[in-house]
């Protein structure tokens, strides 16, 4: 029975969600909050495994979300909106429910490549060098969209409702809110299990002894390859979700001040801790919606609050432990896998 | 003759550069930690150079004291960088102090930097408001032309600081006790202390050394660039920071070198292609640079130990 807990409480919980959010029972400002709160979730665990499991210092992360959003959007307005440079739509709105899986991948998929501009230099480097190369790459993205007009350069880009719309208009329920839930489920999963695996077992040896680990057969290489693409392409799958969320993407949400947010994610949760980042993520979203009265007050007690937990509790809310840890009772009632 | 105006615009971007990647160069060669909040440092020392200058000048709805600008002038530079370097000491003493003291991992404090930049950004945006400050002309305009090529009194002087303080650095870290102090710190942060040498002190002489010099370069860049923004402090931050890597970071060559490299880039980029793509072309060429070098041009490769 405890095999099943977690994931039968899982689905329930995804379903009563779409049901409320069906009936109206939550209004569409808690439901806004609630996909941000699940794009946060995928971009702090897939953070978390380059810079809580790797150990490496990226803070590039919000220009890999940005090539997943412009992507992702790219493909779901060339087929099914108007658009003046792009052309008339090439598929009918019905097919709207089988693209858009197919645009969130591609977005994640184009965003994976781009990692390797951070994950070929991580060959001979790492450190305080690394970092660089991913602030540079982060900057390299901004600037290069900023630049392309065809997609609306510093202005933006619009045009992702109609994808929305065609799967509404299918079948009338929150289609996006199903689709972020999904996607956080399927990319705590995943990373669950890469983490957990005899491949992805390299990751933490990586951080521990990069030699030592060499030794023992780790090809470390090839594990930064997959370590990094892995989690550039999920930061890419969350810029997709982000961006039809929205229906509006501009390059500069993405810029550096993105990607430290999601190092505050990161670092608050703990680092090589899955449920330490969803925590940490669902966490600081909320704090973001309390704080909103504050203004711009709230950006000074966000990173007060971040400087004392550095100060009193560095290794952040988790430590590097899993809630089944901390917790032992828990394991009695579930086991996630 | 244009050639020639470019590359002085050049010299006089990468000075701002090179002034500002030598405080995050000179921190890091000595406790082998970003300090990310320097760039706001030198937003921070823009600031208090506005407000030394106004409250000595007078305008801008104050009455001040009425000096005249030259004097002005005289006596904002040594506030300035006296005021600005006691905003790095607080940071040093109140935040990376006590991590330092509980031998906290290297990153909780780059962590607590960034975090530090933030607050004094957004900070300065919640004091003051959005509304940008222009900064009062202290130095009457002079132009020298040389055969088509015109040059601005100003320009020199921002070009001539920067050479000056590379040299007096160059010189402290290099010739003097306290430089000596320093390097042995960066060489063994454990074994220094034992030899009878304040670890404290000589850190703190550190802060005030770099954040000194981000005040001089925010005196500099408000006169040349008169608008202030809580924001300028970041862009040009992290520039000046990738031109300290590129150079090879805890080198002071090293910070002048890529300081005056990413300004002719920039400058070059914009002298040939439209200006929005100045961004793409420097970082795309600094990423190549640290493809192939990956310590920066003067950086020496840490062995490490089996």
């Amino acid at each position: 029975m405890q095999k099943h807990t977690f994931t039968i409480s899982l689905f329930a919980g995804i379903f009563l969600l779409t049901v409320l959010a069906q009936f109206g029972v939550i209004n569409q400002y808690l439901v806004s909050v609630i996909m941000l709160m699940g794009v946060n979730i995928i971009l702090s665990t897939s953070l978390n495994l380059v810079n809580g499991y790797m150990g490496e210092f990226s803070c590039g992360h919000g220009g890999f979300m940005c090539v997943g959003a412009y992507v992702s959007s790219v493909v779901t307005v060339l087929c099914f909106s108007k658009n003046h440079i792009l052309g008339a739509p090439l598929l009918p709105p019905s097919l709207a429910l089988l693209a858009f899986p197919l645009a969130l991948a591609a977005g994640a998929a184009v965003a994976a490549v781009a990692g390797l501009v951070v994950a070929i230099p991580s060959f001979k480097t790492r450190g305080d060098y690394l970092a660089i190369i991913t602030l540079a790459a982060n900057y390299i993205v901004i600037s290069a969209i900023d630049n392309m007009e065809i997609i609306g350069g510093p202005r933006g880009f619009m045009g992702m409702n109609a994808t929305v719309n065609g799967m509404e208009g299918l079948l009338d329920i929150p289609w996006m809110l199903l689709w972020v839930l999904s996607g956080t489920v399927f990319t705590v999963w995943l990373l669950r299990r890469f983490v957990s695996s005899t491949l992805g077992k390299g990751v933490p040896a990586i951080a521990q002894d990069e030699i030592a680990a060499e030794i023992m057969s780790v090809d470390t290489n090839r594990m930064k390859l997959i370590a990094f693409m892995l989690s550039s392409g999920l930061a890419g799958l969350a810029g997709g979700l982000f961006a039809h969320i929205l229906g509006y993407v501009n390059p500069h949400s993405f810029d550096i001040m993105k990607s430290t947010e999601v190092m505050v994610m990161v670092y608050l949760g703990g680092m090589g801790s899955l449920s330490g980042a969803t925590l940490s993520a669902i966490l600081f979203t909320v704090l973001l919606e309390v704080l909103r009265p504050l203004e711009i007050w709230k950006w000074v007690v966000i990173p007060l609050l971040l400087i004392l937990l550095m100060q009193f509790r560095p290794e952040g809310i988790m430590g590097n432990k899993e809630l089944s840890d901390l917790f032992p009772k828990l394991k009695k009632y579930y086991s996630f896998k | 003759m244009e050639f020639f105006q470019h590359i002085l615009n050049a010299l006089q971007f990468g000075s701002f550069y090179a002034l500002i990647a030598l405080g995050y160069t000179l921190v890091y060669g000595v406790l082998r930690l970003i300090n990310f909040a320097h760039g706001d440092i030198f937003m921070v020392g823009a600031y208090i150079a506005y407000f030394v200058a106004v409250l000595l000048l007078g305008g801008e709805g104050m009455h001040g004291l009425g000096l005249s600008p030259a004097l002005t002038l005289a006596i904002t530079v040594p506030v300035t960088m006296i005021l600005t370097s006691l905003v790095g000491v607080t940071l040093e003493r109140t935040m990376y102090r006590p991590l330092r003291r509980k031998g906290a991992d290297r990153l909780y404090v780059v962590i607590t930097a960034l975090m530090a930049g933030l607050m004094l950004e957004n900070g300065n945006l919640a004091l003051l408001g959005a509304s940008r400050k222009s900064f009062p002309e202290l130095m009457e305009k002079v132009v020298w032309t040389f055969g088509g090529v015109s040059v601005t009194n100003l320009k020199v002087v921002v070009i001539v600081a920067a050479i000056v303080v590379f040299v007096l650095l160059e010189f402290i870290v290099t010739k003097t006790k306290i430089g000596m102090a320093m390097r042995g710190i960066s060489y063994d942060k454990f074994a220094i202390p034992l030899m009878g040498i304040p670890l404290d002190t000589i850190i703190v002489v550190t802060f005030i050394l770099g954040s000194s010099m981000a005040g001089l370069a925010g005196i500099l860049y408000a006169m040349s660039y008169p608008i202030l923004e809580p924001y300028m402090g970041a862009l040009i931050g992290w520039k000046a920071f990738i031109a300290a890597v590129v150079g090879g970071i805890g080198d002071i060559r090293g910070a002048i070198v890529g300081g005056f490299l990413l300004g002719f880039i920039e400058i070059g980029v914009v002298a040939v292609f439209p200006s929005t793509l100045r961004d793409l072309f420097a970082f795309s060429v600094l990423l190549g640079i640290l493809w192939l070098k990956p310590t920066g041009l003067f950086g020496v490769a840490q062995t490490t130990k089996i």
